[in-house]
């Protein structure tokens, strides 16, 4: 690029209005938004769920999901050639936006399984666009499709084009809607949080996919996340959106260096909170003081039937009052390694002796009956999904009582007030116990499972990615009260998560894991600081960086596994 | 894909001989047997029969037997020799009984199930798209009156309207003239003026409950992300309806033809009955009055062994349909 910026835009949005009619009312989706898109450049749009960043990409293509709306403002697309078009005046199943979907402007979204056809060859999928706009014949589009998947640095493209997406990995299958959404040269490229759904080494992966591919074809990107580390890395330009309304808009030096907005000071702060370790933890003692340890796990594998290790020769200990955490990617074992500790999973080797209030110790690998049951009850479970994982027809005190009730602990009156209790404790207005889960938002829904974990007062909990589906702002509070908890109810932790910022954040040590080993395992500030596995290193570099001064993806180590 | 259609047939065998121990126990539950009834017929008209002959007679058929001969005598003459044994009643071999009537009986599930899936399809589609409209509401509403109805019910008032008032020869599948002529160009004609109404009577029931199973399914589908995929490459409306949504609902749709296929087996006795089509449905129903034992344990064989095989059809079909049951 010689000039900063071109003279016209690609794209310009001007006080973009999208309604949701709804039986509440109508919901102002998108409230008045305008920016531009130049060639070659990117522009981030980041806020974090509900603020409509989402529906406003979906404007330009006038593919809003019913029953929304574009009730005003413009959308100029410029060409190449000089002529332009208002989208949002187009007939939305009309033929000339039609003619600009997929051919102009294409593309990619959240999640590559379920948004491509599990039932159509992937080479099918990708040259139908070529299909529909140049009716290009078959052999010809044949041709073309593997060249794309070449460019998508997809390993041997004539056999890939004639498999389908259940074949593919998650990063594999990202590269095919890559692959699918440059197939006409489209002058503008919208994602929509493509690499949310992905680990972070296969995110970075795909980023410097898409940078390459923006180099190359000169591109617009239009680049939907939640992930100021991810705006960090790539943006050019910043829209901050909050509840359909732009915060704040501006480069991306201005937006992470001298932001203008108290919103996008609030989100950068709770990024970069997560940056650094707890206030709450950098003070405290060691846990490790306490001699006994609460749980030693030694030398615990599972291998399910169709042969597949998914928990190898794992050993690891948890002493009282201490938080362990399990970091890994998808696949590495993390979550079948906890479920083997409640016994979800039967393991076929080791033992995990677990040392229960009275002093007595359990192996959780071999107990049974009655002594299985009552260790249970001390170990407790928090879960990724607080939607899924809430019986939508109970109400929240139905909820937090259940497992007081199971374990007959109390009745009655007495049950009450401790379920109003509990509610205090992780800070829920204990009058609202007789609403449904639905009445409450993700974050206040984690709050009600935390709460049915600590109510049978357990003294180890497993938190499985408690935090991944929570906006980045409410993630710090979350952690913040797991280690209040942690403090008041003298609680250890076992913290299983994808994300490094929160272990990091919360946990005193932590073991990495890696196709069902722990490759290394130690002291948080140690394994984060000097990783000394080359796969901890590959995973610390992979993560985005919030400050766009310090790119570092790029740049970043690669580890591949010598196959045996 | 052999590999699979080999183990869904082997998976079959076991199947059949299940069936074939049911299918003879039902027909040995009722107390007594085919010489018992056969009495009480007789006395009832003022007859009889001298004890020599009785025992004569059940020695012959080998109703004396313990139910296990009776059964591996049964069973190994049909697989070893074709022998489906003989009809008490009528004398005569069931295999000689039941070989017209099952033609008949299998062209008419053909020609139902063909005339229940080109309409249920296309209708559950528009009921599905036009969610909510005036169109949705007319056929939800028709389909629940329809799978309400009996079909017997159905089959009466049928002919009673078409022979009343618009005086057309109904009952059975030909007209007087055509039952026992050769097969004719006229002849087919006449068939097809009358198999109409069996056709719709039977198949009316299971229309309803696909047109709502279709409309349900494709509902699943239409909101699923990948067709926003397809809405933003250009495609248009229509064709991205019926390449990926519609495609989609058609696997389960597929797979309920397995029970699609018995339902209108047995649908098909009663309004055979009813409309006196020379099908098997009115000879079982004679044969289990009378405890004509093989031809009613046979005709209960067959007509399992279609189901099993409508089965593994919808089976192999759902494998061609959908590579992950294919591939995974």
């Amino acid at each position: 690029m010689t000039s900063a910026t071109p003279a016209t835009p690609v794209l310009s949005v001007k006080n973009l209005q999208v309604q949701f009619p709804t039986r509440m009312g109508l919901v102002k989706a998108v409230d008045d938004v305008s920016f531009d898109l130049y060639r070659g450049k990117t522009l981030c749009v980041v806020g974090e769920s509900g603020s409509g960043k989402s529906v406003s990409a979906r404007a330009v293509l006038q593919i809003v999901d019913r029953p929304g709306k574009i009730v005003g403002g413009s959308m100029v697309l410029t060409r190449p050639d000089g002529t332009s078009v208002d989208l949002a005046k187009l007939d939305p199943r009309g033929g000339e936006i039609r003619s600009i979907r997929g051919r102009e402007i294409a593309m990619i979204f959240q999640e590559p399984m379920s948004s491509l056809s599990p039932i159509h060859r992937v080479g099918e999928q990708i040259g139908e666009s070529l299909r529909i706009h140049f009716r290009m014949p078959k052999a010809e589009r044949r041709a073309r499709v593997i060249e794309l998947l070449t460019q998508v640095e997809i390993p041997n493209p004539e056999q890939a084009i004639d498999r389908y997406t259940f074949e593919f990995s998650g990063g594999m299958r990202q590269r095919v809607m890559i692959a699918m959404a440059l197939a006409c040269n489209p002058s503008m490229l919208i994602a929509d949080e493509p690499t949310t759904a992905l680990d972070v080494t296969t995110q970075a992966e795909i980023l410097t996919l898409i940078k390459r591919l923006q180099a190359e074809y000169g591109m617009a990107v239009l680049f939907i996340t939640h992930d100021m580390g991810v705006v960090a890395e790539i943006a050019d330009e910043v829209l901050v959106m909050y509840r359909g309304k732009v915060m704040e808009r501006g480069a991306v030096e201005q937006i992470f260096h001298e932001p203008q907005s108290d919103y996008t000071r609030m989100l950068i702060g709770s990024v970069l909170k997560l940056e650094s370790k707890a206030e709450a933890r950098v003070a405290r003692e060691p846990a490790s003081l306490a001699p006994d340890l609460l749980l030693d796990v030694r030398n615990m594998s599972l291998t399910f039937p169709g042969g597949m290790k998914a928990v190898d020769d794992v050993s690891l200990t948890v002493s009282p009052g201490e938080t362990l955490g399990i970091v890994g990617e998808s696949g590495s074992g993390k979550t079948t390694m906890g479920r083997c500790l409640l016994r979800v999973y039967d393991p076929q080797q080791g033992t995990a002796n677990f040392r229960r209030a009275d002093g007595s110790v359990t192996d959780l690998c071999s107990a049974r009956g009655e002594e299985l049951k009552a260790a249970r009850r001390e170990i407790r479970m928090i879960f990724q999904d607080p939607v899924g994982s809430l019986n939508p027809r109970k109400t929240v005190a139905d909820i937090i009582a259940e497992p007081l009730r199971l374990a007959k602990l109390a009745r009655g009156k007495e049950l009450d007030d401790r379920v109003a209790g509990l509610m205090e404790q992780v800070g829920l207005e204990p009058s609202w116990r007789e609403r449904y889960p639905h009445a409450f938002s993700g974050g206040q829904r984690q709050r009600i499972g935390i709460a049915r974990a600590i109510s049978v007062r357990p003294r180890l909990i497993i938190a499985d990615e408690a935090t991944s589906a929570l906006d980045v702002s409410l993630r710090s509070q979350m952690l913040d009260l797991m280690m209040k908890l942690q403090d008041e109810m003298g609680l250890s932790f076992i913290f299983i998560s994808h994300d490094m910022s929160v272990i990091r954040y919360m946990c005193d040590r932590v073991a990495v894991m890696y196709r069902g080993k722990i490759v290394e395992a130690g002291d948080t500030e140690a394994v984060t600081g000097s990783p000394q596995h080359a796969y901890t290193q590959a995973l610390l570099s992979a993560i985005p960086h919030p400050d766009p001064r310090d790119r570092r993806l790029a740049d970043r180590f690669r580890y591949q596994e010598i196959q045996k | 894909m052999l590999l699979f259609i080999f183990k869904r047939l082997l998976f079959a065998i076991p199947t059949m001989i299940a069936v074939s121990i049911v299918a003879f126990i039902i027909i040995q539950l009722p107390p007594g047997d085919y010489l018992s009834t056969l009495m009480a017929d007789l006395a009832s008209s003022g007859g009889s029969l001298e004890e020599g002959t009785i025992a004569a007679m059940r020695e012959r058929f080998g109703l004396d037997q313990p139910i296990y001969v009776q059964y591996w005598k049964w069973v190994s003459s049909i697989v070893f020799r074709g022998d489906f044994g003989i009809s008490f009643e009528l004398n005569r071999p069931v295999t000689d009984v039941i070989w017209g009537r099952l033609g008949f009986s299998f062209l008419l599930a053909a020609l139902t199930l063909c005339f229940v899936w080109a309409l249920a399809i296309p209708i559950g589609i528009i009921s599905a798209v036009r969610q909510y409209s005036i169109t949705d509401y007319g056929v939800t509403f028709l389909a629940f009156f329809m799978l309400a109805v009996p079909d017997f019910l159905l089959a009466l008032v049928s002919m009673y309207i078409l022979s009343t008032y618009f005086g057309q020869s109904v009952g059975g599948l030909f007209s007087p003239e055509f039952v026992n002529a050769a097969w004719s160009l006229p002849r087919v004609w006449d068939f097809l003026s009358h198999v109409w109404l069996p056709v719709c009577v039977i198949g009316i029931g299971s229309l309803a409950a696909l047109v709502r199973i279709m409309r349900a399914n494709l509902l699943d589908e239409i909101h699923r992300p990948y067709v926003t995929t397809a809405r933003a490459k250009g495609m248009s409306e229509l064709e991205l309806l019926l390449r990926y949504p519609v495609r989609m609902a058609l696997n389960p749709l597929i797979s309920t033809l397995g029970w699609i296929l018995p339902a209108v087996v047995s649908g098909e006795i009663i309004v055979s009955v009813v409309m006196s089509l020379p099908t098997t449905g009115p000879l079982l129903l004679r044969a289990l009055l009378s405890q004509d034992m093989y031809l009613a344990g046979s005709l209960i064989l067959l007509i399992s062994v279609l189901t099993i095989i409508g089965t593994l059809i919808s089976d192999i079909l759902l494998a061609i349909a959908d590579p992950r049951i294919r591939l995974q």
